[in-house]
């Protein structure tokens, strides 16, 4: 009950689920460069990741640790707000030392969710939903490309407006990064005075190569984009 | 009054004759048994009637009676506490005590009790019990542990804190203090007061004025801070028991006595206005010094002697009212709004180095701000302490460097704008530790000193004056701290027991922490014992409403003035009247002239202050004119003991009686009293009533820092 | 030192400091239940060398001349060190000076004809008694639930029985210091009270002291500093940030790793 009922417990939960989310993008990038390297590796990853049990039961788990941190976020924000009293300050100054991000995490979540939203219907949509209907009996016409991850991706960066999309997106992931990794660590209890900058800068490390590698794939397949024709979603 | 000394003299001066015959007789013919004998009932009989006598003086009120124990100095305390009386737990809870004041002795006071089961009314003027000014106590507690092998005793705390105050303080209270500052480290160090330690993980001591051992614990330079914290926490953990209950934001005006015992007070809630009133078997006052009489002081702003002249008006004895002590190290004067001055801890002596230009032409051009005081070659400062106190330096006691400060000054070797400052230079620190030993030791001090000056004090010389901080007098209370209303205590600096004429450097804290963890839970059994069968009173007794009618009287009259004057403004005056004519050099002109001068601001006061807002309302404006009108009261009682006490001892100094060298001299055959002040009713002079100061265990001498 | 010579003092005084001209912007409130407004006041030729409060001061003897109310505000040592004043100064707790309080910072922070809003404190948990006063309260209450040793007077070891480190030490007395004004809760955008339960926490948990009863006490601070209706820390760092005595947000981590620890042994 104490995860419910305390501030640090509620806290805890926002912590845990936030690094376990963290981890699982450093595995989901760490497989997207593979994209870069190998095409045919890549598409051997996602046919790993299809509609087979474990990659159902992760996806279960991912989107349940997803809910419980937005659900935290939403919960924790309300009573944070109602804590700040009916008035509001006139004049307020930003104080330096403290990050923007860490002030704007909720923004930058509902920024990220957003955009995981367009991620789910741009991939997992087209992907593993469309393997487990298909094995659910329902006849689809796109199950051949269904493991084809790489044809997705080529589908979807050689259209500019998704490449910006998906960068802007991904710069709200790096701001939420940097302040949410040390910040879990810190909630969990793992931080001093002596290791406060390092955890801050293990933080920036973490988030900037997490998001670096998510930008080169971008990046990559939409500059290969240019390289050939003209993609169809711009045609139509 | 007059009449009975004589008597009393007469009676003596026969019995000296008596055996002067006697022994003479012994003498011219040779010894004889029948010449041994009658000698020796000659003084007998003669010793019984000065003892008769002096009782009837006692009676009489004469002479006022500090029941201080008898036997050694040293079992006075234990003996007392083994013959007292005690209560027994059922009845505790029975017992309600009002503790008014939350700093050192009135939080620690109110914990204590609380432990042991006694039912415990405590109120603050603050928003919470913990900002009481203790707080702002910088420097150290003085305690007899000797860790640091330097020869500390409990003998020597009380000889130096005796010397220190210049032989003007009880012999029994001094002592029990320096026996019980050993307990307090203990308790305070269990209480998790994070104390300064040395690499080895045992307590830290540095030196502080007046000693020529280390003797005092601190916690950087926030001491007063922890240990305040400490009683706080122990008090906190006491509410939540529900032993003690909480009054914050509630002011004192008044004591409610009952056939002759205190039995509650009438308090104000200062957020809603409303007049309160509340009962106890015993009411106990913590409410700290008066030195904002003086306006300007080291003082927090809510400081007051508001409580004190409350109970002092209803029968307490005001004692030593003109000891006030002036610190050497505080930070000058800087205009016309300054609200207050604030202190640079002493223990920046230990280190840091007190000087004035040798040159007076050097001293003008630093006044008129054509030189710094780096400027100054080594071979042109006077480190006047040092040159003339070679024994303790820069740390002779607080009001020895104030005289010399302010002689110098005088002279003309101020070195500030005003010409009314010194250099405290730590420049030799600096290069004989390194810059990090000083910042570890005096860092928050210097940031402080920074902040408010806007001068870096690790690069120039930092520029100090005294200013009042103390005050040494307060209610005159007996060994139990009982003041001379029976049920009535009163702890820590509101009392006047402790100090004497002058209080060393660590000793307030000490004091303060030391009567109310260790000393008053105690003796106030000793009182409450005979209580248990008192139920608890109904506060609508015409006593509580008399009280209450008064204090309303008394706001009414204020807000109906409606003159033209701030109350600050007429403070203000008050205070320029008391630092020029009863400050730190006093002559009987001077405080002939301040009494006259002070029944004019009274005059302005209850004439034309202007107190906007209403009474029934979170009101400072009234609560302030409701303290300026006790300051008044207290400076002209300041003014009135520093006349009659014609000699110069500790804080002190009547410029008539000095040493050629400018040394305080003391007028032991005639002043080796507490002068108790007796209140006769508005517009009339207080009575003096004196508690003889017989030393029996040390001898008096001149105070001597030299060598 | 005469009157007299104390009189010329100041007339010198003044041909040396420098001045400025200030307009203020005060939030007034008669009452817990009124309803407040900023008020705008101009002061002229205000000594640099004063420090806020005493500008403060001279504002309220202006208004008394006009035979007004003065504004209430919260004050006391004015050395930096009791936590009274409390006021919220062009959008900074304590002003906009670093590690100070109110009653510390100075005029000369401010410029010639600068406009300086100043507001109570803005938090559920300090709700405003007048003007600038707001009611703190809750932190004697979070205090009350466990923040102390539990030890009665007398009966206890010698002080040098127990050695404790002197780095342990020295950072017990850096969280120590604390002096429970409330700027932490009054600059967080959570409302959250971590930084001064925290102090405590980690003051007595570093000290064998303390550390008895430690679990004990992180458990009971947090709930009741949960049940006054505090936020949730979201670890931001304004409150450190702000903190007049530079108190370290790493007491926070302690304060979890206490409170974790004590709840997963329940």
């Amino acid at each position: 009950m104490w995860l419910i009922n305390s501030s640090i417990g509620r806290k805890l939960i926002m912590s845990i689920s936030g690094a376990a989310l963290v981890l699982f993008l450093l595995f989901h990038a760490t497989m997207n460069l593979v994209a870069i390297i190998s095409e045919d590796g890549y598409n051997m990853i996602c046919e790993f990741l299809g509609a087979n049990w474990y990659a159902l039961v992760g996806t279960v788990g991912l989107a349940v640790l997803v809910l419980v941190h937005i659900l935290y976020a939403f919960f924790i924000t309300a009573q944070n707000y109602r804590a700040r009293g009916n008035k509001r300050y006139a004049v307020s100054t930003r104080q330096q030392d403290v990050e923007w991000a860490s002030k704007n995490m909720l923004v930058l979540g509902i920024i990220i969710v957003l955009g995981i939203g367009l991620h789910l219907f741009n991939f997992w949509y087209k992907m593993q939903f469309t393997e487990i209907m298909h094995s659910a009996g329902a006849s689809i016409n796109d199950i051949a490309k269904a493991t084809d991850g790489v044809y997705w991706i080529k589908q979807t960066f050689s259209c500019p407006v998704y490449v910006v999309l998906y960068l802007v997106w991904l710069g709200a992931l790096w701001f939420h990064l940097t302040h949410g990794v040390w910040s879990a660590l810190h909630t969990l209890g793992w931080n001093n005075n002596t290791w406060m900058p390092r955890v801050k800068c293990i933080s920036n490390i973490i988030s900037t190569l997490v998001v670096l590698m998510f930008v080169s794939v971008v990046i990559y397949y939409g500059l290969a984009s240019l390289g050939c024709c003209g993609s169809s979603c711009c045609a139509a | 009054m007059a009449k009975k000394t004589e008597e009393l003299k007469d009676t003596a001066m026969e019995a000296t004759k008596k055996v002067v015959r006697a022994v003479k007789k012994k003498v011219v013919d040779v010894v004889t048994d029948e010449a041994t004998k009658e000698a020796v009932e000659a003084v007998k009989t003669a010793a019984k009637k000065v003892e008769k006598a002096v009782k009837k003086a006692v009676a009489d009120e004469q002479y006022v009676d500090g029941k201080v124990p008898e036997g050694p100095l040293a079992e006075k305390w234990t003996n007392y506490k083994a013959h007292q009386k005690l209560v027994n737990p059922a009845n505790k809870r029975r017992l309600d005590i009002i503790v008014v004041g939350t700093g050192l002795a009135g939080a620690s006071a109110a914990a204590s009790l609380g432990e042991m089961g006694f039912n415990v009314l405590n109120f603050c003027i603050q928003d919470s019990p913990r900002r009481a000014h203790s707080i702002a106590a910088q420097g150290g507690i003085n305690a007899a542990k000797n860790y640091q092998n330097d020869g500390d005793s409990v003998y020597r705390l009380f000889y130096d804190t005796i010397k220190g105050g210049d032989y003007r303080a009880r012999e029994a209270n001094v002592y029990r203090l320096a026996e019980v500052s050993n307990n307090i480290i203990d308790q305070c160090v269990a209480q998790g007061v994070p104390f300064a330690r040395e690499y080895g993980g045992l307590l830290d001591n540095r030196s502080f004025g007046g000693a020529q051992v280390s003797r005092t614990f601190y916690a950087k330079g926030q001491t007063g801070q922890q240990l305040l914290l400490g009683a706080y926490s122990a008090l906190s953990r006491q509410i939540k028991k529900g032993t003690v209950k909480m009054y914050s934001r509630y002011e004192m005006l008044d004591v409610v006595i009952i056939d002759g015992r205190a039995r509650g007070i009438i308090a104000r809630n200062l957020v809603t206005g409303r007049i309160e009133r509340f009962f106890a078997h015993a009411v106990v006052l913590g409410t700290g010094g008066y030195g904002n009489t003086f306006f300007l002081s080291t003082n927090a702003m809510g400081s007051n002697g508001s409580a004190a002249v409350q109970i002092y008006k209803k029968g307490a004895y005001f004692a030593n009212p003109a000891f006030a002590q002036i610190h050497p190290t505080c930070i000058p004067v800087h205009g016309e709004f300054q609200s207050k001055l604030t202190l640079m801890s002493e223990s920046l002596r230990n280190d840091g180095r007190i000087w004035v230009p040798k040159k007076l032409e050097d001293a003008k051009r630093l006044q008129r701000g054509e030189i710094k005081g780096r400027d100054i070659p080594e071979e042109d400062r006077d480190y006047y302490l040092e040159r003339r106190y070679p024994a303790f330096g820069n740390l002779v006691p607080r009001d020895v460097a104030s005289r010399a400060a302010k002689e110098r000054c005088d002279a003309g070797y101020g070195v500030n704008s005003t010409g009314l400052a010194v250099f405290l230079d730590f420049s030799d620190a600096i290069n004989r530790l390194g810059k990090e030993v000083v910042a570890a030791r005096y860092g928050n001090l210097f940031q402080m000193y920074e902040k408010i000056v806007d001068e870096n004090p690790y690069e120039e010389p930092m520029m100090i004056f005294p200013a009042i901080h103390y005050t040494m007098g307060g209610i005159w209370v007996d060994y139990e701290l009982q003041t001379s209303i029976k049920g009535l205590f009163c702890i820590g600096e509101a009392n006047f027991s402790d100090h004497g004429a002058n209080r060393l450097g660590a000793s307030a804290l000490m004091q303060g922490l030391a009567d109310g963890y260790f000393v008053l839970p105690y003796t106030i059994q000793n009182y409450l014992a005979d209580q248990i069968q008192v139920p608890r009173m109904s506060t609508d007794l015409p006593e509580f409403v008399e009280a209450e009618k008064a204090v309303q009287a008394k706001i009414d009259r204020l807000m109906a003035i409606q003159g033209q004057r701030s109350v600050d403004s007429i403070h203000r005056e008050l205070g320029l009247v008391m630092w020029d004519f009863v400050g730190m050099g006093r002559t009987k002109q001077s405080l002939e002239t301040a009494l006259e001068k002070i029944k004019a601001v009274r005059k302005e006061f209850w004439s034309n202050v202007f107190i906007p807002g209403d009474k029934m309302d979170l009101n400072v404006e009234l609560e302030k004119a409701l303290r300026l009108a006790d300051f008044i009261e207290i400076g002209e009682l300041m003014a009135r003991d520093a006349l009659n006490r014609e000699e110069s001892c500790g804080g002190h100094f009547r410029e008539e009686y000095q040493t050629p060298e400018g040394e305080a001299l003391r007028q032991d055959d005639k002043f080796s009293y507490v002068s108790c002040w007796k209140y006769n009713g508005e517009d009339k002079e207080p009575t003096l009533l004196k508690e003889p100061l017989d030393y029996e265990f040390v001898t008096r001498q001149t105070r001597n820092y030299k060598s | 030192m005469n009157l007299l010579l104390v009189k010329q003092e100041i007339i010198n005084l003044k041909k040396m400091e420098k001045t400025i001209n200030i307009t203020l912007k005060v939030w007034r409130q008669a009452g817990p239940k009124a309803k407040g407004a900023f008020e705008t006041y101009k002061l002229e030729n205000i000594s640099t060398d004063s420090s806020f409060l005493e500008m403060l001061d001279v504002l309220n003897e202006q208004l008394i001349r006009e035979r007004k109310e003065p504004v209430a505000f919260d004050h006391d040592c004015r050395e930096g060190i009791c936590g009274m004043c409390s006021l919220y100064i062009n959008g900074h707790p304590h002003g906009p000076d670093s590690a100070v309080t109110t009653c510390q910072l100075h005029m000369r922070k401010f410029k010639d004809g600068d406009t300086i809003t100043v507001e109570p404190w803005r938090s559920a948990a300090f709700p405003v008694i007048k003007d600038l006063m707001v009611n703190r309260n809750a932190f004697d209450q979070i205090i009350q639930a466990g923040g102390y040793v539990s030890v009665n007077t007398g009966g206890v070891p010698d002080a040098n029985a127990i050695p404790i480190p002197k780095p342990v030490a020295d950072e017990a007395m850096d969280a120590a210091s604390c002096i429970g004004c409330g700027a932490c809760v009054a600059a967080c955008k959570n409302g959250s009270a971590m930084l001064f339960v925290s102090a405590k926490v980690s003051q007595l948990a570093l000290l064998p002291q303390g550390k008895v009863e430690a679990a004990r006490r992180a458990k009971a601070m947090v709930a009741k500093m949960d049940e006054l209706g505090f936020g949730n820390c979201t670890n931001t760092g304004a409150c450190a940030a702000e903190c007049p005595k530079s108190v370290s947000l790493s007491n926070i981590a302690r304060l979890n790793r206490e409170f974790i620890c004590a709840k997963l042994k329940d």
